[in-house]
């Protein structure tokens, strides 16, 4: 049950090999990687591409934040396993954001468990991402998509 | 005690974090939200009613009517997009 914050990358195989190394008890292994897209912003009349972010956090309240979100995850699924590891500062398009990974000994459990961290945590761990376009800075509005999609948790 | 903004909150206010020492009968992170408000139009701008913004005490989420009394760090910010 590991929670990092850092601004350098991750290795996604060496990450994975180390979370399972010595528990036999896992039998599935979910991982959800996201990672910077290049978007197209319409802005008025003209598109905006976005060719990198800055990712700004909370230090202390991230981790506790992500702490939680973990913890809630391993009381509503049997799991052997959890990892979160999300990146901070200036990141390009195509780079890797954050890496979550769940060890379970069925795999329902596994991708259940995985889908929630990743909309609990768009959504309750203190992130904010800054866009560079051609045309300046931009900060990025909060997803009404995300919130449906974490609360949809909420009823079980 | 400690204010911080996060943010475009940080730009509006024109400072990241400051100290200030609100009266008695400033209690709830509600109550800081309103005397806040007098410091600039950046504050006003910032934490004005009805704008979308979320609230930590001692680096915990807190709703507007959690008390503050003791807290050392009181912080604003948008609602995250993370992930």
């Amino acid at each position: 049950m590991t929670v990092r914050v850092q601004e350098a990358d991750f290795d996604i195989g060496a990450e994975l090999e180390a979370l399972t190394k010595g528990n036999r008890k896992i039998g599935g292994l979910a991982v959800f990687v996201g990672l910077v897209r290049e978007l197209h912003v319409r802005e008025g009349y003209h598109r905006d591409r976005v060719d990198a972010l800055t990712l700004e956090h909370y230090p202390g309240m991230t981790e506790t934040a992500l702490q939680e979100i973990e913890a809630q995850a391993c009381r509503r699924w049997p799991l052997e396993a959890t990892l979160i590891v999300h990146r901070h500062g200036r990141l390009e398009a195509g780079d890797r954001i954050v890496l979550v990974a769940v060890g379970s000994p069925h795999r329902e459990a596994a991708f259940e468990a995985c889908e929630f961290l990743v909309d609990w945590l768009k959504t309750k761990a203190p992130f904010w991402k800054l866009e560079e376009t051609p045309s300046g800075e931009k900060w990025v509005g909060a997803h009404e998509g995300d919130d449906k999609a974490a609360r949809r948790w909420d009823k079980t | 005690m400690k204010v911080r903004y996060f943010a475009w909150m940080k730009r509006t206010v024109g400072v990241a974090e400051e100290e200030v020492s609100p009266p008695a009968d400033v209690a709830t992170v509600g109550d800081l939200v309103a005397w806040l408000r007098h410091r600039s139009v950046g504050h006003a701008e910032a934490l004005a009613e009805g704008a979308a913004f979320g609230a930590a005490v001692d680096k915990r989420t807190a709703t507007m009517d959690v008390v503050i009394g003791g807290a050392r760090e009181v912080a604003f910010f948008p609602p995250f997009t993370g992930g």
